[in-house]
């Protein structure tokens, strides 16, 4: 009777929900098994160095130069236009849960409002625009001081992207056709080099794990050069030969959800070094 | 401390391990602005010394080779919590850097 | 003094001619000047013996820590530590560098013969550190490959 309507209707619930996530979820475990079976021998923890997991000598000069990284002061920098107030008095951490502590894992988030991808960055321009000020051009340096210190505060959290509802899973599937269809002049998609031929060498690089990859942006290169993830997928786009979009486009919004969704569960480090 | 300066000592048995970075260009003067397709002058760090409570321990000349935002590291024996590691450098346009930490 | 200055400024570019103006003046907190001849020489040997490193023996207690590869030659972490007994002096050479002389490094008053930095490297090389100890010099060295790569993720 009641108790049989609650039970049936909790499983209905239960089905119904399930299925909305099945997707991501399986393609993300596929993909973890993928990667156990090319490389028996790395936690999954690790994924998050990357080609680094798989090189001792490479590992080795991260945690040397890490200890004191070239770009320490600059995030003094990043710091400093966190923490500076707007005009109004207000700061960065107003706009966010926390204070901005431990939510970066969260980012990006589907708005089911705006029927959207919402970007960490998103969020940054959108509290500048909330409290009067310019907002900054993505992709640009200037977002990438101020996202490196702010992203920080979010160190060791574990990523957690949600797909929920059909708009979102719409959203992560766009991204992750893009991240499987083949572009540019030399017709590679993402996953020729960071599924099919992860761990292999392509010229001197070496090929890292698509898991793992959005959880240390922004980098710096050699320690100096600040480097956002969508500067990384323009330069990608460049190494195919294929043109660049602008930063926070539609297509880069969608692929950074569904590349961080399959980060989920690792812990982040921003920002790091990088050769 | 000079905002161009960041610095850590801490004991290690009975000698101090000092860390020093400088935010410097460290620029060599071999390459060529692709703008103006003029070499950049050369601008670097050509001096460094560390002193422990004001007596000098170390005395560096750098050359162009040293990388950007340049680290150093060294040690410090006979040193002690609360002792005071200086550090000064010059560049070679005549560019002073200060900084100090006290051991912890 | 003012031969060594118009030396350095001459190597530097005009441009420099300007601004070094006061350089000089701030060697007072320094023990030695700037060694104009051996930092600005092409060639290991050469600026070893123009820094007084002429004629070093090699020794296995110079002890030199670098990458097999470097992840990118302009951020090479080296570290040297100076085994020899009186050690007063560690300086460091990259032989394919335009200009080999990296540093060179005084140590005095308690301070331990050893010394980090990161260095560049604009190509595969021998990495060289020679040692004064007790009126003598010493040597020894590690090659570090440096590829021409960079798209690391």
């Amino acid at each position: 009777m009641k108790i049989k309507y609650v039970s049936l209707l909790a499983a209905f619930l239960f089905a119904v929900s399930a299925l909305a996530v099945a997707g991501p979820e399986q393609d993300r475990d596929a993909l973890i098994a993928h990667y156990k079976k090319t490389f028996p021998n790395i936690k999954f923890g690790d994924y998050i160095y990357g080609a680094l997991s798989m090189n001792p000598d490479a590992k080795g000069q991260y945690d040397d130069i890490m200890a004191f990284p070239p770009y320490a002061i600059d995030l003094d920098k990043g710091q400093k236009a966190w923490e500076t107030p707007f005009a109004n008095g207000k700061t960065f951490a107003s706009c966010f849960p926390n204070g901005g502590r431990n939510v970066a894992g969260n980012y990006p988030y589907f708005d089911k409002a705006e029927k959207r991808v919402v970007t960490f960055e998103n969020a940054i321009n959108a509290c500048l625009k909330k409290n009067g000020e310019k907002e900054l051009k993505y992709a640009d340096s200037e977002m990438g001081l101020l996202t490196a210190y702010a992203r920080s505060l979010s160190d060791g959290m574990k990523v957690d992207i949600k797909i929920e509802g059909k708009d979102a899973l719409a959203a992560y599937e766009k991204g992750k056709t893009y991240y499987y269809t083949r572009r540019g002049l030399l017709n590679f998609s993402c996953a020729s080099c960071h599924i099919q031929n992860a761990g292999k060498f392509l010229r001197s690089e070496q090929l890292s794990m698509m898991i793992g990859q959005a959880t240390h942006w922004p980098e710096f290169r050699a320690g100096t050069d600040i480097v956002t993830l969508q500067k990384r997928f323009m330069q990608c786009n460049n190494n195919t030969r294929e043109k660049p979009q602008e930063g926070n486009s539609e297509e880069y919004n969608d692929l950074e959800y569904f590349l961080t969704y399959m980060s989920n569960g690792l812990p982040m480090q921003t920002p790091v070094f990088r050769k | 401390m000079a905002e161009e300066m960041k610095m850590r000592a801490t004991m290690q048995g009975d000698a101090v391990d000092v860390k020093v970075l400088i935010q410097h260009i460290m620029e060599t003067g071999l390459r060529k602005d692709p703008k103006t397709g003029k070499m950049i002058p050369a601008h670097f760090i050509n001096q460094v010394s560390a002193t422990l409570n004001g007596k000098m321990v170390l005395d560096m000349q750098w050359g162009v080779g040293i990388s950007r935002n340049p680290f150093v590291g060294f040690r410090v024996k006979g040193a002690k919590v609360g002792d005071k590691v200086a550090v000064h450098a010059v560049d070679n346009l005549g560019t002073v850097f200060d900084g100090e930490v006290v051991v912890a | 003094m003012d031969q060594v200055r118009r030396n350095f400024l001459k190597s530097m570019g005009a441009v420099m001619a300007v601004c070094a103006a006061g350089l000089l003046k701030s060697g007072s907190v320094f023990a030695a000047t700037w060694n104009t001849q051996a930092f600005t020489s092409k060639d290991t040997a050469d600026a070893m013996k123009l820094a007084g490193y002429g004629g070093a023996a090699e020794s296995k207690d110079i002890v030199i820590k670098v990458p097999d590869i470097a992840e990118n030659g302009a951020v090479v972490p080296v570290e040297v530590t100076s085994n020899i007994p009186g050690t007063t002096s560690i300086a460091i050479f990259v032989d394919k560098n335009p200009s080999p002389m990296i540093a060179d490094i005084g140590f005095m008053n308690g301070a331990e013969p050893f010394i980090a930095t990161r260095v560049k490297m604009a190509s595969t090389s021998i990495v060289r550190a020679s040692v004064k100890a007790g009126g003598k010099v010493y040597t020894a060295s590690r090659e570090v490959k440096v590829t021409i790569g960079g798209c690391g993720g």
